[in-house]
């Protein structure tokens, strides 16, 4: 059993997303015990980019951040290194395909696996382009973890039939961010989903109360949550570890005991 | 059409969002591009309405005083709204409404393509939103107040560079929220597949005419094609239809900006590395973990840290050749060809001018020069007396 799969093997998955490097390390460091603590399955880790298209205001700004901070991909990489051995839940990184590009696709999912990243969320590259990706990350034993969103429709099937890890199923049209209200487009290509493969499907963008969490959990093996942590990182700063955490915790709460 | 792809570069690499977006449109493009419906109506549209066929213009006393090559000069300054832009506008806004499209987004940096797709909004009774950055913004005013009254809404981008790139992110966070009714009207051949070969063919019509007329001037094909090079689509439009021509050298002028060592240029080929943004693998300026660079230019339209993958492959495989011009070479050009033969250039297209003035002097007086002027300069007087010092309220 991988990481990935133990993920979701006990109820439903809580899956946080924080930008890495904002504001500096040490406080992403902090960050992901708190998670882990707080009772999180998966941690997506943002390896801040430029110009991250499908991003909202609030994931944008926190890259911009972390960027001016000095955060790099090594340094990242080093951070998943020092922290992998004391915790439980699966590391992903979420980034764009440019700075894997530039790093070298075979280079970087070697250092991956070396230093125990389990998968890779790419949202700019597509089913048709993700080969010459999915082929290292095969080599090295990374899962590549595909998206389908409200528009994918027929590809929806395609799409589930040859994917691994999970499905990041986009909630909603349009790019991450806080919404309040979810549009129930994500049902219905779970529903999808569920004739072809039994792959576990986690809905993320615009997903922020502990409500919405609970709600999007009836028919979701897993829930991200992105942008809402992001924001109490940008208002509280270094603060932000307790915050984080006692927010983390109550989604938690919010997904126990629900059937799996 | 082809698979997307030029060579290794092109693709499409955007969020599964828009996936369908750029598959429909592609599909649609196939279904249209050869209808002989579209064809006469956008015709019709280029002759009536952008007043083609643009001239070539000889530039008698310009040839003189370099005393080499002949120069002529493809005047996209002529066109409706002054630029180059209004071939590829038409022909997009055009296919939106044969798709059902009520509304066009597109991005902007210099005004000129924002300008275009208002204007073809307004004419084909379409909503119209512009993105264009903050800095750009505040450099070219004028033409923000002329896209709001040609009836579009102008967004103000401040996240990254506040320039073109960051438009470019906008629109497409734009069209993410809603494809349904909404066309991404975009201005370069660059981009995820289906854009980069529908600009470049709507494009195509500048070497076209630059060929026929040339053939009626002169009875031969130019010797050389000069044009600016940002995202790339007024150079591939007059190189396209010569790229089997061999003898015609093809040549495009990136931005140097405060020079070609300096961190402060736009030339992707020149002095980027290939990368993956904005929907296309191609050449990027980027630091070395993939980061895009900010990039600079006295020139708004050139001020793109990317190219058109068309031109990352005809770059690679030597059929078109790519120079720089600094922003010095590029000023004094302008003020040259409007002394010289009372053409204000764009800015953009005094980059090619400059390379013409440091190539024709060395060249053989039989041998003939094309370059293409894709738009005129009133939009950057200010900026030049700004430039040189001169105060002059806007």
């Amino acid at each position: 059993m991988s990481r990935i799969s133990d993920a979701f093997s006990a109820g439903k998955a809580f899956m946080p997303f924080i930008t890495g490097g904002d504001p500096d390390l040490e406080t992403t460091e902090k960050l992901l015990y708190a998670l882990c603590e707080a009772g999180a399955d998966i941690i997506e880790i943002g390896v801040p980019f430029s110009d991250p298209i499908a991003e909202g205001p609030v994931i944008e700004a926190a890259s911009e951040r972390a960027l001016k901070a000095g955060c790099t991909v090594d340094k990242l990489f080093d951070l998943v290194l020092r922290v992998r051995a004391n915790i439980k839940a699966a590391l992903l990184f979420m980034t764009y395909y440019n700075p894997i590009f530039a790093y070298g696709v075979a280079d970087f999912t070697k250092r991956c696996a070396a230093c125990g990243v389990d998968g890779l969320i790419v949202p700019d590259l597509p089913f048709e382009e993700r080969d010459e990706l999915l082929e290292a990350c095969k080599a090295d034993g990374i899962e590549l973890i595909s998206l389908i969103a409200p528009t994918s429709e027929q590809r929806i099937t395609e799409i589930a039939d040859k994917s691994g890890g999970f499905l990041y199923c986009v909630s909603s049209l349009g790019v991450t961010g806080v919404r309040s209200k979810l549009d129930g487009s994500a049902e219905a290509m779970i529903e999808r989903v569920r004739r072809v493969s039994d792959i576990p499907c986690a809905v993320g963008f615009g997903i922020s109360t502990p409500e919405q969490a609970r709600a999007t959990a009836q028919f979701a093996d897993g829930v991200i949550i992105g942008s809402a942590i992001v924001k109490i990182i940008a208002e509280h700063g270094r603060g932000c570890i307790e915050p984080v955490r006692r927010f983390a915790k109550e989604i938690k709460e919010n997904l126990r005991g629900l059937q799996h | 059409m082809t698979n997307g792809r030029f060579g290794p570069y092109g693709g499409q690499y955007v969020p599964e969002t828009l996936m369908s977006a750029v598959q429909e449109l592609a599909r649609s493009y196939e279904r249209w591009r050869n209808d002989p419906g579209f064809a006469g109506e956008l015709d019709g549209l280029l002759a009536n309405y952008a007043g083609r066929p643009s001239l070539l213009y000889f530039a008698e006393r310009m040839t003189e005083a370099l005393g080499g090559a002949k120069i002529y000069l493809k005047r996209e300054d002529l066109n409706h709204t002054g630029s180059h832009k209004i071939n590829n506008v038409l022909g997009q806004a055009l296919l939106a409404k044969k798709m059902g499209k009520i509304r066009l987004i597109a991005e902007t940096g210099a005004g000129q393509h924002g300008v275009a797709t208002a204007t073809a909004a307004a004419l084909l009774g379409m909503e119209c939103e512009v993105f264009m950055g903050g800095e750009d913004m505040e450099r070219q005013s004028l033409n923000v107040y002329r896209m709001k009254l040609l009836g579009a809404k102008v967004n103000r981008v401040v996240s990254g560079t506040a320039t073109l790139k960051d438009a470019v992110n906008a629109t497409m966070r734009e069209w993410a929220c809603r494809m349904e009714d909404t066309h991404y009207c975009l201005g370069s051949v660059m981009g995820p597949h289906p854009f980069p070969t529908i600009v470049r063919d709507f494009q195509a019509v500048i070497g076209r005419e630059i060929k026929e007329q040339l053939i009626t001037l002169e009875g031969r094909l130019p010797d050389t094609v000069i044009a600016c090079v940002g995202g790339g689509s007024n150079a591939i439009g007059s190189f396209h239809e010569f790229i089997g021509d061999e003898s015609v050298e093809l040549v495009g002028c990136e931005a140097a900006g405060r020079g070609i060592d300096t961190p402060d240029n736009a030339a992707a080929l020149t002095k980027g590395s290939v990368g993956v943004l904005h929907g296309m693998k191609s050449y990027f300026r980027q630091d070395e973990f993939g980061q895009i660079a900010p990039v600079y230019s006295i020139s708004a339209g050139l001020d793109y840290p990317g190219v058109g993958p068309e031109h990352a492959a005809l770059f690679d495989c030597g059929r078109a050749r790519y120079v720089t011009v600094d922003d010095a070479e590029a000023v004094e050009a302008f003020e040259y060809l409007t002394r010289a033969e009372g053409i204000i250039p764009a800015i953009e297209s005094a980059h090619a001018v400059a390379y013409a003035m440091r190539c024709a002097p060395g060249l053989e007086k039989d041998k003939i020069i094309v370059v293409t002027l894709s738009g005129r300069g009133d939009k950057d007087v200010a900026a030049i007396a700004k430039y040189r010092g001169v105060p002059v309220n806007e």
